[in-house]
């Protein structure tokens, strides 16, 4: 375990590379439309950017430019232009951001957005990605390709599920082929694979690191972010060595026990995304409480990659098939409540906090059935709070600061009791 | 306006009885029953097993929403919430078995949530084919509704032949036949049908046993087609939204004393859901599968090649409405959505619109009434 890394491991090593990766992906779709470079919009969960990567495209992630809208203080004003549109108040904020950001000429605070040549809607563990592209076609007349990704509905994935999948991505590469005139190249595709199935590896060592005392890292507030590339620009050298570096930076806080909060009090599993608009403050409600999160789902919906997901360069469309069926979200209840009493238990959690957004009901919709039986069947204290992952008007601060201070103070006093018993 | 079909009054009770006589009447006899939540589900299969189809439409505001209430949040659209209080208070006991599809996030889920707390029945998820363009997509949903088949056959310990099959599929055939009849005369002569009967004998299909009901649609069309009412100076539209979550029966009534004429809606979808015949021969499970690929109704829970406004706007040209009516339910994220790009065609094209929300608890309607009135003053008076 020891390395002889740590002093030669810049701090904030990972963040500063990612920024520079991002940087430049922002730079190069600024200049997209203008230089001729293909544009396809994708959706994270189960993405296909490994097979459009084939085609010179460059990949727009919708869901990535809402979250940044939401942590640069943008996105109310996005989801309002939005919902002057006709949207209503009760539909979800990332697709209102998204339609607010196209409104305003596509200028987001990370530069100017390109139009999609292609609207790939892999469907995967969301059905409202389905009405968002539709809306986006509507809007911008683009081509648009649905790939339908089945839900996993049994126990596990059927070889049925697995040919339809196949057969739809072979008709996505005719179409390919027919919009960008590039003659699709197995080889090629299965190289950009090696490089995601490396990424992957990598970053499934860095999320087990968080079973170490203290963790070294945060398993939510901080995986989220590291979790970019392997969800965005999978399939490149860049994001190998990106998860190289960040490997390393987490193994010398490791080495150093030094972990996100001063003193690591409580472990938490994190179910639900994070209030992106209010993200500081949210972190601060839990890290005044000395509480980390071990594990959480939201850093899987691009892939559970820790439950052995990968890509696979020697079956490269039948993995890109199981890969873009097995995001968290498209797992059925019982798998994601089941992979959550694991989390708990392989991570050596105190506790579940769920963070129930009216956004995404994809997320949220069972999940207040689950923590009942969490709570009375397996005995995993467990607080459940609402805000939203997009819009700004839902997070009520003083109240969720009660909720969250009152259950670690019952957390504390279990403690308590639990010593003197 | 026509008298009052006697037996529509009689349905409509049946199909505002939260206590399912029905279904209960059926597990009585000894049979089984399957219930299905909106919009569309193959429930030729559940017949051809001998069981009784059912489809689920909520409580209509029948019941007060108590147990469900700790279980599903309140942004959550009513027909989840009080479909599960139905469960949670017993007045599914009757049924042994569910089938949701993949209309939306909340009923996927809700599926899951209905497994969990309901653990002695089953429960069956379908993915259908969103991607209706593909030429995959016929073979993936024949093995779809065949996995459906083994589910059912287990549950009944049952063999279903091919024969049972192509003999119910007849049956469905036969009674979808006469539901297009009955709005076909709506749509041409809605003076003789108003859109609120159509419905109550639409949806009626979803409760009785399937040969009981082409019996009664047979009885009633003749009936319908012998009616003298003349046509009036009404307003003719078409009122979409309404695929899963009901609006409330008084709602309806309301749109219609306001003065329209409803020529089509999307009310009780899934019972009119595979627009044209299917193939009489071959394997009765790609006749399904190739029916609901090539054939499906227009809603907002399935993908279409070709762009919904296009159909929105060929449908109200055909039709010749002076307007549309979104009646779209609280929190139903697919109407919602739908509803920015088809508002927008609908301008573009100088059809005037309107748009109402409603929930299954409603009780004032005079607020909804009102401005469906004032929407007919401007568009026929303005």
């Amino acid at each position: 375990m020891a390395t002889t890394t740590q002093t030669t491991v810049p701090p904030d090593l990972g963040k500063t590379m990612q920024r520079d990766m991002l940087a430049k992906y922002y730079g190069a779709l600024e200049t997209a439309n203008a230089d001729g470079v293909p544009v396809a919009y994708l959706f994270i969960p189960g993405n296909i950017v490994e097979l459009t990567q084939c085609f010179g495209f460059l990949p727009v992630y919708p869901e990535i430019n809402a979250l940044q809208c939401g942590i640069k203080k943008v996105a109310g004003e996005n989801i309002i232009r939005a919902e002057d549109l006709g949207y209503s108040a009760d539909v979800c904020g990332y697709v209102k951001n998204d339609i607010g950001l196209m409104l305003k000429d596509r200028q987001s605070p990370f530069g100017r957005l390109p139009t999609p040549d292609l609207l790939v809607c892999n469907y995967s563990g969301c059905n409202t990605f389905i009405k968002w592209f539709e809306a986006l076609a509507h809007f911008y007349g683009s081509e648009f390709f649905l790939l339908d990704i089945p839900y996993i509905r049994e126990s596990e994935i059927s070889p049925g599920d697995v040919a339809y999948v196949v057969a739809q991505l072979k008709e996505l590469i005719a179409r390919c082929e027919a919009r960008t005139g590039v003659t699709f190249s197995e080889a090629r595709l299965r190289e950009i694979l090696g490089y995601s199935r490396e990424a992957e590896d990598l970053w499934v060592e860095i999320l087990h690191l968080a079973r170490e005392r203290p963790s070294p890292f945060d398993s939510y507030f901080e995986a989220v972010f590291y979790m970019a590339p392997v969800n965005m620009l999978r399939g490149t050298p860049e994001s190998v060595e990106y998860y190289r570096q960040v490997l390393r930076e987490m193994r010398a806080r490791t080495d150093e026990r030094r972990g996100p909060v001063p003193e690591e009090k409580f472990r938490v599993v994190i179910e639900g995304p994070p209030a992106w608009p209010h993200f500081r403050a949210f972190w601060e409600l839990f890290k005044r409480w000395g509480a980390v999160a071990v594990a959480s789902t939201y850093s899987k919906v691009g892939g559970l990659y820790d439950q052995g997901v990968r890509h696979d360069p020697s079956r490269p469309l039948e993995s890109i098939a199981e890969y873009a069926m097995n995001g968290y979200t498209n797992w059925n209840l019982a798998k994601r409540a089941d992979l959550l009493r694991r989390y708990v238990e392989e991570y050596e959690a105190d506790a579940l906090v769920i963070h129930s957004v009216k956004s995404c009901r994809s997320f949220s919709v069972g999940q207040a059935d689950f923590r009942e039986s969490f709570v009375n069947e397996l005995g995993i204290p467990t607080l459940m709070i609402e805000s939203d992952l997009a819009d700004p008007r839902y997070f009520q601060e003083a109240q969720l600061r009660n909720r969250i201070d009152a259950f670690f103070e019952s957390l504390t006093q279990r403690r308590l009791t639990g010593a003197t018993a | 306006m026509s008298a009052p079909l006697g037996r529509v009054e009689d349905l409509r009770s049946l199909v505002e009885d939260v206590t399912f006589p029905r279904a209960r009447e059926w597990k009585e006899g000894g049979g089984k029953v399957v219930g299905s939540f909106p919009v569309y589900a193959p429930m030729e299969l559940v017949h051809a097993a001998g069981m009784l189809p059912v489809h689920l439409f909520g409580a209509g505001g029948g019941v007060e929403i108590e147990a469900a209430d700790s279980r599903i949040q309140s942004f959550v659209c009513s027909i989840t919430r009080s479909t599960l209080e139905l469960g949670l208070r017993g007045n599914l006991d009757a049924f042994d078995g569910f089938v949701f599809t993949n209309i939306c996030d909340v009923a996927r889920n809700l599926s899951g949530v209905f497994a969990r707390n309901f653990r002695g029945k089953t429960v069956e998820y379908l993915h259908l084919p969103q991607n209706v363009g593909s030429g995959a997509a016929v073979d993936y949903m024949t093995g779809e509704l065949r996995r459906l088949l083994a589910t059912l056959e287990r549950m009944g310990g049952v063999n279903i032949s091919n024969d049972a099959l192509a003999q119910s599929l007849r049956a469905f055939e036969e009674n979808r036949a006469l539901v297009r009849d009955l709005h076909e005369i709506r749509s041409k002569a809605p003076w003789l049908l108003p859109a609120s009967e159509a419905y109550v004998l639409t949806r009626a299909g979803g409760l009785l046993p399937k040969e009981e009901h082409t019996r009664l649609l047979r009885e009633t069309l003749a009936e319908i087609r012998s009616r003298s009412s003349r046509s009036m100076d009404k307003m003719r539209i078409l009122l979409l939204g309404s695929f899963c979550e009901q609006p409330p029966f008084a709602l309806l009534r309301a749109m219609e004393d306001a003065g329209c004429y409803v020529l089509d809606d999307d009310l009780a979808l899934g019972l009119r859901f595979l627009d044209r015949p299917l193939a009489a021969n071959g394997d009765p499970l790609r006749a399904i599968a190739e029916g609901f690929v090539h054939g499906a109704a227009m809603s907002s829970v399935c993908h279409t090649v070709r762009p919904k406004t296009e159909w929105l706007l060929q449908r109200a040209r055909e039709l010749q409405v002076d307007g549309v009516l979104f009646c779209t339910a609280k929190f139903c994220e697919p109407a919602l959505y739908d509803y920015v790009p088809y508002k927008e065609v609908l301008e573009k094209a100088d059809i005037p619109h309107l748009h109402v929300e409603f929930e299954e608890k409603m009780t004032a309607f005079e607020h909804a009434k009102t401005q469906v009135e004032t929407f007919v003053e401007s568009v026929m008076f303005g």
